[in-house]
């Protein structure tokens, strides 16, 4: 199992280092000197000489990829033109705050998503299957920010249950995360629920229940497990959306997060500060990626390791 | 009780075409509404102050926006740039896709190899992201967004007309062509491409639904269209700090903007349907 994750995390390098040239190669495309870019208008001509040099834009463009990727090795990711702080420490407030809105996100769609899809693939054809799937739907289709304002109006204006925004309590946690976790739930119950009647239309069902056993037991302990793999791979393949998900949401809701950070960094050209944002995101994302893989192994017996 | 599969409910079938019909007429509602938007009586721009934030009235059936606009003439030249701008992606994504994608295919060797490592990597970014890097890097602004929504597209169709290209080149008629020493830019332009079209199309309405969703989405961050020019993004932005005052601005423009995302991911699942007997339920 170590030998897998270890090569599955080696095979997620050239992801890795694509990110990085990605990232350093958007910077020099920038018109200007990327010095001045970097420093941003208002800073003086020696900060530019001097951050000219540390960057070494004298060298040759292969050195100064190299030096940029000792630098990231490193944790330097340069400072941010606005608060002049280094970006890591901008991103280490931050980020924490993206992973729990995103876990949670997580976690309304799982619960929601499977359990709607599986009482309506038990209850096939019956009005709760409809209504379900139909409202499945609209939350597929929905736009994330509408449906923020929309549970801000209703639970927050008109009912004034939660609060609309900011952070601090479990109370504010629970609108971003049915914003975010709606549209993966959607995905999630029509996938379920597609993949559940397959295994219920399956022999081993069959004789489980020509066998005697209760509805209940063929469902929970004969079908779901099975039904489940393709599941999973749709709640792994989710996770990008929904780290994507939560730059929109947090902006809705004001959630000290990373997609606050790299809108506000881009609306202000703050450049270092967003090529770190989006490095830490992407590598986040990569390394997802091998987790959901690793989960398979564990998961679904017929997965070997070779 | 758990029932077993049964075959399709006819009912289910007659419903089925009904919301296609319907998702169809809405979407040509919207774009004749679009072309024909000059036509209303309002100006979508021009401001007004004593007007603002008034709920709907016969004179303005969708009542004003936070800077008195009228809210339905602002929703129907909205739906141009969104629209636009999607159709806009559409054609940087196909255009780019299918060089790519040919190229990919067709040429194999080492070329394949690093074009579909590139498009491993950018597929490895959540489009959110990738759409906010591309604005980052070339600005905001109508054109802008149309290349920046084009572009994070691009691998998907790169993906996908390189899977139909190497499917398409398998075929015997192709061999032929090639024993018979037809050129390889003929053999993709008259075998390999044709068999294109369907995919494609498909691709193309999901990518037109994304592109509102991504235009609006940027939109509302500020970071997409800048106004005055109307976009639904932007409208329901400047309806959220009206929220308890005037909560038509932020209701209109979505309940649209949920209705066409709708539409068209429902009339893209049917067009896959229709073209890949496969794939059907």
């Amino acid at each position: 199992m170590t030998t897998y994750i270890l090569r599955r995390l080696a095979l997620s390098a050239p992801v890795l280092v694509g990110i990085t040239l990605v990232i350093f190669c958007a910077i020099r495309l920038l018109p200007g000197d990327p010095a001045i870019v970097m420093a941003g208008d208002l800073a003086s001509g020696e900060y530019v000489d001097q951050l000219r040099h540390s960057m070494g834009l004298d060298k040759p463009v292969w050195i100064q990829y190299a030096i940029y990727l000792g630098n990231v090795a490193h944790g330097n990711l340069g400072r941010s033109t606005k608060s002049l702080r280094p970006v890591l420490a901008e991103i280490r407030d931050r980020y924490p705050y993206t992973i729990q809105l995103t876990v949670a996100g997580m976690l309304v769609a799982a619960v929601l998503g499977i359990s709607t899809g599986a009482v309506s693939a038990a209850r096939r054809d019956s009005v709760f299957d409809y209504g379900s799937m139909v409202v499945a739907l609209f939350g597929v289709s929905v736009p994330i920010f509408w449906l923020g304002l929309i549970l801000i109006l209703l639970f927050s204006v008109n009912l004034r249950l939660l609060p609309a925004g900011g952070s601090g309590s479990l109370a504010h946690l629970v609108l971003p995360a049915l914003t975010l976790g709606a549209s993966a739930a959607g995905i999630l119950a029509r996938m379920t629920r597609e993949s559940l009647l397959e295994v219920l239309g399956s022999d081993f069902v069959r004789t489980a229940r020509a066998k005697g056993l209760r509805d209940t037991t063929v469902l929970l302990r004969h079908a779901l497990p099975t039904a489940f793999v393709p599941v999973l791979t749709t709640l792994g393949l989710q996770f990008g959306s929904l780290l994507g998900g939560a730059v929109i949401t947090e902006s809705v809701f004001g959630w000290p997060g990373m997609g606050r950070l790299i809108v506000d960094a881009i609306a202000a050209r703050d450049y270092p500060l967003v090529q770190g944002a989006l490095m830490v995101f992407a590598t986040s994302f990569a390394l997802i990626n091998v987790a959901v893989d690793v989960l398979y192994v564990l998961i679904d017996p017929r997965i070997r390791l070779p | 009780m758990i029932r077993p599969r049964s075959g399709v409910v006819p009912r289910l079938h007659t419903t089925r075409n009904a919301v296609t019909v319907a998702s169809g007429l809405l979407l040509v509602a919207v774009v004749v509404a679009a072309v024909a938007a000059p036509a209303l009586p309002f100006d979508p721009v021009q401001l007004d102050l004593s007007q603002a934030l008034r709920p709907p009235t016969v004179a303005h059936l969708l009542g004003t926006d936070e800077l008195g606009r009228d809210l339905l003439t602002r929703i129907v030249y909205g739906g141009r740039t969104s629209i636009g701008i999607a159709l806009g992606s559409v054609v940087v994504a196909t255009a780019a896709g299918i060089l790519f994608g040919v190229v990919a295919g067709y040429g194999g060797g080492r070329v394949d190899a690093v074009i579909m490592q590139v498009v491993n990597v950018a597929l490895s970014f959540p489009a959110v992201l990738l759409a906010l890097l591309m604005v980052a890097l070339i600005g905001q602004g109508v054109a802008n967004l149309m290349v920046a929504i084009g572009i994070q597209a691009v691998p998907g169709f790169v993906r996908l007309v390189r899977g139909s290209v190497l499917a398409v080149r398998a075929h015997e008629y192709v061999e032929a062509a090639r024993a018979i020493g037809c050129a390889p830019s003929r053999i993709a332009v008259i075998y390999i491409l044709p068999n294109l079209v369907g995919p494609l199309a498909v691709q193309a309405t999901f990518l037109v639904a994304a592109g509102v969703q991504l235009t609006s989405a940027l939109s509302f961050l500020g970071i997409g269209v800048p106004p005055p020019t109307p976009e639904w993004g932007s409208i329901l932005a400047g309806g959220r700090n009206y929220l308890s005052l005037a909560p038509h601005i932020t209701l209109a423009p979505g309940l649209v903007l949920l209705f066409v995302l709708l539409a068209l991911n429902l009339l893209g699942d049917r067009l896959r349907d229709a073209l890949d007997p496969r794939a059907r339920i």
